[in-house]
């Protein structure tokens, strides 16, 4: 069964939208939509590293994703605003991952490959390691939804029951830096963002509760992908940007809705 | 024992927003901080609470002391959807408590509405709601009346006198509608970087330090404040009948 491409490939869009949307609640959320940007920005810098030094591309995105999101937690308050050091960091680390990529020589790179994606290119490896850092993230939101609640709506209040605030940011950032690293294939470092608020964005028109926010948001995403993945196949187009359009077609569906029905939600 | 706090310092930067403040507070006791805007109670509170590091002193808690915490107010974003049941339930599993708390403060025409939808008021008494219905040990209440209007204050406040009297739960509350709250107040202590004053309610408004920041109109302190407002303001505050 996994020996046809697009199976695999389905398989890595719903696994990476499955991760994405109920993560990309947190970002809507908490207005992290920059942060996760430039996190998936420095991804860039990671891939070039590995390619450079041969080393795994996932392990290398994941780990200079976490280095820039950490420093720029840490570095926060020293006279810049979280924006511009987020700024700085995510766009420095693109340019250089870019220019690290021209010194390789011998095996010509397919950039775009990694800015928007070649989920059609999946291997079965490929898609065990989507489907690892999928599991590692769903366990991660789940084990901790009520304190990450908690932290989202008042880091006094979580603090004064407990817990501790520092821990559960990290357990966002981690996740972003793993959804990051492995959507990569599905939809390079410059569409995963897309894939965590635009389905989070979508649902919020119409649910009264994060749960129900995180569930629709949930299957926009897995629907986005799959009818991303046949939009490309039948009319040729680039896959990850396809998926992509899809869900702001379902965006603008809700905000219709929302709109039409007057609905205050 | 549930808190005891000594010596304590905290800066932001090079500046110094407490020092040298002392306080211990015992399971019961019903304890109020006075102090000008700026004074470092609210910085007192997130220490307690364990948001901001201080740089000096101790503060020992009780292990595992179960706080509940009213914020001054609670701001959720719009892009949130949370129900004021949903909200509630972060704080407890059991339904009956809960159930009970919002019997006891009159939840119930708001139980199923948006937290971003409440009126100032209401959303105080879900705040209120939520630190009481995990059965605290210690209520922190940071101007927790704020959005009430004068009637709504004084019962809040017998609401508060009577729970720590039922359960036995310690109060420590930072307040600015002192003619209610010192009545109330087994100690008041009085801050200002560091502490001014501290002693019975009587004790603290008498005291030259206090009436130096608040004045000498101690008249009003141990009775119900009552102001009529029968008189405008204009912008300048001056009245027009």
């Amino acid at each position: 069964m996994l020996d046809d491409f697009m199976t695999r490939a389905t398989l890595a869009g719903i696994g990476v939208s499955l991760a994405a949307a109920p993560l990309g609640c947190f970002v809507v959320w908490r207005r992290m939509a920059y942060f996760g940007e430039s996190t998936a920005h420095a991804a860039m810098l990671g891939i070039a590293l590995s390619l450079t030094f041969e080393l795994s591309v996932l392990a290398g995105a994941v780990l200079v994703s976490l280095i820039m999101a950490s420093s720029v937690t840490l570095l926060e308050g020293r006279s810049l605003f979280m924006d511009t050091l987020l700024g700085v960091a995510g766009h420095s680390s693109i340019a250089a991952g870019l220019v690290i990529v021209s010194f390789i020589s011998g095996v010509r790179i397919d950039l775009m490959a990694y800015l928007i994606g070649d989920i059609l290119a999946v291997s079965k490896l490929d898609l065990l390691m989507i489907w690892i850092g999928v599991g590692v993230i769903f366990s991660l939101i789940i084990w901790r939804w009520s304190p990450l609640l908690l932290v989202t709506l008042s880091e006094d209040l979580a603090s004064a029951n407990g817990f501790n605030p520092k821990k559960e940011n990290f357990i966002i950032t981690i996740s972003l830096a793993i959804v990051v690293a492995v959507g990569i294939k599905v939809v390079g470092v410059l569409l995963i963002i897309a894939l965590l608020i635009i389905p989070a964005a979508s649902a919020r028109f119409i649910t009264l509760t994060p749960e129900s926010m995180g569930f629709i948001a949930s299957i926009i995403g897995v629907l986005s992908s799959i009818l991303g993945l046949y939009a490309a196949y039948f009319f040729d187009t680039p896959t990850g940007p396809s998926i992509v359009c899809v869900a702001s077609l379902f965006f603008f569906l809700f905000l219709m809705l929302n709109i039409i029905l007057k609905n205050k939600i | 024992m549930l808190i005891e706090i000594s010596k304590l310092e905290v800066k932001y930067g090079s500046k110094k927003v407490l020092q040298n403040i002392n306080l211990t507070l015992n399971a019961g006791e019903i304890v109020t901080i006075v102090g000008p805007n700026g004074s470092g109670k609210t910085t007192l509170f997130k220490a307690i609470i364990g948001v901001i590091p201080f740089s000096k002193g101790k503060i020992k808690i009780k292990p595992n002391l179960r706080i509940g915490y009213v914020p001054q107010q609670l701001k959720v974003d719009q892009t949130l959807p949370i129900t004021v049941e949903r909200f509630l339930k972060l704080a407890t599993r059991d339904n009956n408590d809960l159930k009970k708390m919002v019997a006891f403060l009159g939840l119930k025409n708001i139980y199923r509405e948006q937290i971003n939808n409440l009126s100032g008021g209401q959303m105080q008494r879900v705040l209120l709601a939520r630190a009481l219905v995990d059965a605290p040990e210690i209520l922190l209440l940071d101007e927790a009346t704020r959005g009430l209007d004068q009637p709504g204050i004084a019962a809040f406040y017998q609401k508060i006198e009577n729970i720590s009297k039922e359960t036995n739960c310690a109060v420590l509350m930072i307040s600015h509608d002192l003619h209610v709250v010192m009545r109330a107040s087994d100690r008041v202590i009085c801050v200002n970087g560091h502490v001014c004053c501290e002693g019975t309610p009587e004790n603290v408004a008498t005291s030259p330090e206090y009436q130096t920041l608040f004045g000498s109109n101690i008249d009003g302190a141990f009775a119900l404040y009552r102001h009529k407002h029968d008189h405008n303001h204009d912008v300048e505050g001056k009245s027009r009948i």
